[in-house]
């Protein structure tokens, strides 16, 4: 073979770019499927109690209608440790917004119609969707998402924080937000006998098809997903959500394939927001800024359904150095709808508590929070003593500053004016699990001369096909456009799901090994290939078991550059700079993209997102895109992400950390800690609202206004 | 046009009943149908043109993914009933190559392939139609919230800043976040680079 250039590590174009860009690229909801009928949901308008009667005969009673589906005449599905996904298995209503009737109709407009002419009955019980300390229904789970333990305690911290020289006792609150994908979910189901084919907005197409197939008593294999392309997922569609397990139920009463898409407003209650927090951290500090103690306590709320907690405080766990430490994750079941993944879950909200806290120290301590990271730099892992694979979180923090012009920062509050503008500057840490998961792939060669990998991965926007595109003609030697990849298919065989970051950590290593399997065996047969092509299958289960005991993480630091209106308290962010230690990073252009996404999605957390519970009815009072904001293309100005190289070699073959959700992490802290070192105002509670920066900052115009344009 | 029976009472009268036989004009071509009245132009394209470049985020004008061209302006086309739409000049992102012709891509698809102003692509068709109209907005000076002078609106589309073309985009949402590459990539089509080399707006890159 011709020594050829690597493409891992060269900016290669996305693969499936050009049909991105010209509209060829197929979604779930697009696929040409015939004779397809739609099914529109009824959601429960009562937060508790039992659907006592389903009246469907308004809705039977229009042209088109196929069927009225409920709890009484849809097949019964498996027990399953998801109670979300037993749609239509009970009348019993969990919460407001849950699917409690179903109307199946030959076009999308008449569905929607039926859908409001039936009517449901309900014997309403009390309801309790309010997450507030001092709920006897809290508790400590044992384990919390991520198989992490629910507590964790070295030392004595109460003792160690009494005998600190300098305390910070401070509570932060996260509101629940929304993953808000742009594609809704959506699902066109088809039975043939007992097969079921799925086109599925989807995230994992091997663990959805597994883990539907169980709730249908199928044998394994017999649920095929097809996910070529995915509108986004941010943890949502990495398991099969309500709209998707409806397709299912509908088409098997119906006969008939049956297309399903969640309404955007639906998509707020049926499918995964993130958990609101309310979370307590008190740091012991001695003078020169070291830490003794370092206390996280976490409260979270999810439904009566399934008690998911999200690890809040796993973060707390890897970052700093100190003695006494304690971390604790709270729960309590409320008649509220279920939250589940959502980008980064846990580490987000933890890490705008820890970094906000840590800011507010070294604003005690009368210290660069710069140098009071780097003072409380651990050797080892601080909760489980083992080695850092790699860690270079100093590294970040100093080049990052660097890059963005820390150097000869007034710490001072509230000093820069610039008109009507106070300017200031924050600076957060970021650190994300180096997850890997076992994982299948092959590899064939073409009698052509062609290559062709399959794995069961999804792109849902991360660049992964371009990425194990590289690495298989990395492995193989070849160019890559005599590599296809195809990926989307649970037919592919086991592999995880594009999430915990692991998706091209698991994926590469799988296309990797397989690709060299396949080298191996070509060799073997002196290149010799059969009319029908030669193929290699491998299976990472024993090369991911096999790996040493080491604490994998990827780390970074975030950089804000904030304008506060002095009158108003509108916040801006005129600059976000990321820094980042994730490994080798594959290819440089998606890798840009997905961390300058995680950061958008933080810059938005930071100032807009914030579902807003009404307790009177147990679900949110906003459920659209005009009441629930996600930062828009005037919302975000200058954002950049670096990294540095890092080599590991305790990771994969490829010797990359995931960052699809490092972005996200520690981003809304910078900009609360710019907010206050804009403004002098401390904004503990996400969304940072004009009205929480106004309430601190001193009434009327402030010296020196003058009415510049307040938009820009 | 097939409607109501006569005599019928407005309350049997279920929209379900109105359906019209009409053309729509899309990406050049007239494409005939029969749809109930209920059926916006967005599931027209979608659901019975196999048109499937226009993208649901929303269905209610919040989110711009299904943008379209209309007679040249873009337009939300969840928001128009596709019975409105007769006699009008559609174009989708499966059309708008057509606009640049002989390109095989329209230069902003190429820009978008270059800057990588996508992710999961969901909102892309959507970005790259708005971004169509928005520049042909500027060329006729329109100005835009984020323009200084109102009365004086803008020169050509190679003067918009950044800030500009982020308020004339503000309408498509893109939850991935790719807006950086995004505008990179209108304001090279725009001529803001000067028909240089495309700028990496949020350049990526590691530390030598
Ligand atoms: S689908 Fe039309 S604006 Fe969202
Ligand atoms: S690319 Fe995914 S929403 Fe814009």
């Amino acid at each position: 073979m011709t020594t050829l250039q690597r493409t891992v590590g060269a900016e290669v174009t996305r693969v499936e770019g050009r049909e991105k860009v010209t509209g060829a690229a197929l979604y779930a909801y697009e696929y040409p499927v015939p004779d397809a009928l739609y099914a529109w949901a009824v959601q429960s308008t009562v937060p508790r109690g039992t659907v006592r009667a389903v009246d469907p005969a308004a809705a039977l009673s229009l042209p088109g209608v196929v069927a009225v589906l409920d709890s009484r005449n849809v097949v019964r599905l498996r027990p399953t440790d998801t109670p979300e996904l037993a749609v239509l298995q009970s009348p019993e209503v969990a919460y407001r917004g849950q699917i409690v009737a179903a109307v199946v109709a030959d076009t999308f407009e008449t569905a929607r119609q039926a859908a409001a002419a039936v009517r449901v009955e309900y014997d309403v019980d009390d309801h309790d969707a309010e997450l507030t300390d001092g709920d006897p229904r809290i508790f400590v789970p044992d384990t919390v998402n991520g198989g992490y333990p629910g507590h964790t305690e070295t030392g004595d911290v109460e003792a160690a924080l009494a005998a600190a020289p300098v305390v910070l006792d401070a509570t932060y609150t996260t509101p629940p937000e929304h993953t808000a994908t742009m594609e809704p979910h959506a699902t066109i189901a088809v039975w043939d006998g007992d097969t079921l084919t799925l086109y599925n907005g989807d995230q994992g197409p091997w663990m959805t098809a597994a883990r539907v197939a169980e709730l249908f008593g199928l044998p394994e294999g017999a649920v095929r997903i097809v996910a070529d392309h995915t509108g986004g997922g941010f943890g949502s569609k990495a398991i099969p959500r309500p709209p998707t397990v409806l397709a299912a139920l509908a088409a098997r009463a119906v006969g008939r394939p049956v297309k399903v898409a969640a309404t955007r407003q639906q998509m707020f209650t049926m499918v995964s927001y993130r958990t609101p927090t309310r979370q307590r951290i008190r740091l012991g500090a001695e003078r020169d800024g070291r830490l003794t103690a370092i206390w996280h306590d976490a409260l979270q709320q999810s439904s009566t359904l399934t008690p998911y907690c999200e690890q809040t405080v796993t973060c707390t766990r890897v970052m700093y150095a100190a003695r006494h430490r304690r971390t604790t994750h709270r729960l309590a079941q409320l008649d509220v709808p279920t939250p589940s993944w959502m980008r980064a879950p846990g580490e987000a909200p933890g890490m705008f508590a820890l970094e906000s806290a840590m800011d507010e120290l070294a604003v005690e301590l009368g210290m660069d929070p710069i140098d009071l990271r780097v003072a409380n730099e651990p050797a080892r892992d601080p909760e489980t003593g083992h080695p850092f694979s790699s860690r270079n979180l100093v590294a970040c923090l100093r080049e990052g500053a660097a890059r963005f012009g820390w150097a000869g920062r007034d710490p001072a509050p509230g000093r820069r004016r610039e008109g009507r503008w106070l300017a200031g500057t924050g600076v957060a840490a970021c650190n994300y699990p180096a997850l890997t998961w076992p994982s299948t792939a092959t590899a064939r060669a073409e009698p052509g001369g062609g290559f062709t990998v399959r794995i069961a991965a999804a792109d849902i926007g991360t660049g992964a096909r371009t990425a194990l595109t590289q690495v298989a003609a990395d492995e193989l030697g070849v160019a890559i456009d005599r590599v296809t990849l195809d990926i989307g298919r649970s037919a592919y065989g086991q592999a995880p799901w594009a999430g915990g970051s692991m998706g091209l950590s698991s994926w590469g290593w799988a296309v990797s090994k397989a690709c060299r399997a396949l080298v191996k065996r070509l060799d073997e047969v002196s290149g010799a290939i059969p009319p029908d092509g030669l193929e290699v299958r491998a299976d990472t289960a024993e090369d991911v078991e096999a790996r040493r005991a080491f604490s994998r993480h990827a780390y970074g630091a975030q950089f804000a550059e904030v304008r506060v209106d002095a009158v108003t308290g509108q916040v801006r962010v005129d600059r976000l700079l990321g820094m980042f230690a994730a490994g080798r990073v594959i290819n440089p252009r998606t890798a840009g993209s997905q961390l300058r996404g995680g950061m958008c999605m933080g810059l938005s957390t930071a100032l807009y997102e914030n579902l807003e519970t009404d307790p009177r009815f147990g679900d949110f009072a906003n459920h659209d895109l005009a009441t629930y904001h996600i930062a828009a293309h005037a919302d975000v100005r200058d954002v950049q992400a670096h990294w540095l190289e890092e080599d590991d070699d305790e990771l994969n073959p490829m010797g990359s950390k995931g960052i699809g959700e490092l972005g996200i992490v520690g981003t809304a802290a910078a900009i609360a800690n710019a907010v206050y070192h804009a403004t002098g105002v401390r904004v503990r509670d996400l969304p940072i609202t004009v009205e929480r920066v106004r309430a601190g900052l001193p009434a009327g115009p402030p010296a020196g206004f003058s009415a510049g344009p307040s938009t820009r | 046009m097939r409607g109501a029976p006569p005599g019928a009472r407005l309350w049997d009268v279920t929209a379900h009943a109105f359906h019209s036989d009409f053309a729509l004009r899309v990406n050049g071509a007239d494409r005939p149908l029969t749809l109930d009245h209920r059926v916006t132009l967005l599931d027209a394209l979608r659901e019975h043109l196999a048109l499937t470049g226009a993208k649901k985020g929303c269905d209610h004008g919040q989110c711009g993914a299904c943008t379209v061209l209309i007679d040249g302006e873009r337009v939300n086309s969840c928001l128009v009933f596709a019975v409105a739409a007769q006699g009008r000049d559609i174009t989708t992102i499966e059309g708008v190559a057509g606009l640049a012709a002989p390109e095989e891509l329209h230069p902003l698809q190429r820009a978008f392939l270059d800057h990588d102003g996508f992710q999961c692509g969901y909102c892309t068709p959507g970005q790259i139609c708005s971004a169509i109209g928005a520049l042909t907005e500027a060329a006729r000076g329109w100005p835009s919230h984020a323009t200084a002078d109102l009365a004086a609106g803008v020169g050509a589309p190679g003067e918009l800043d950044a800030d500009e073309i982020r308020e004339r985009m503000s309408g498509n949402l893109c939850r991935c976040g790719a807006y950086p590459g995004i505008v990179a990539a209108i304001r090279e089509v725009a001529g803001a680079d000067g028909g240089g080399a495309p700028a990496r707006a949020g350049a990526a890159g590691g530390a030598r």
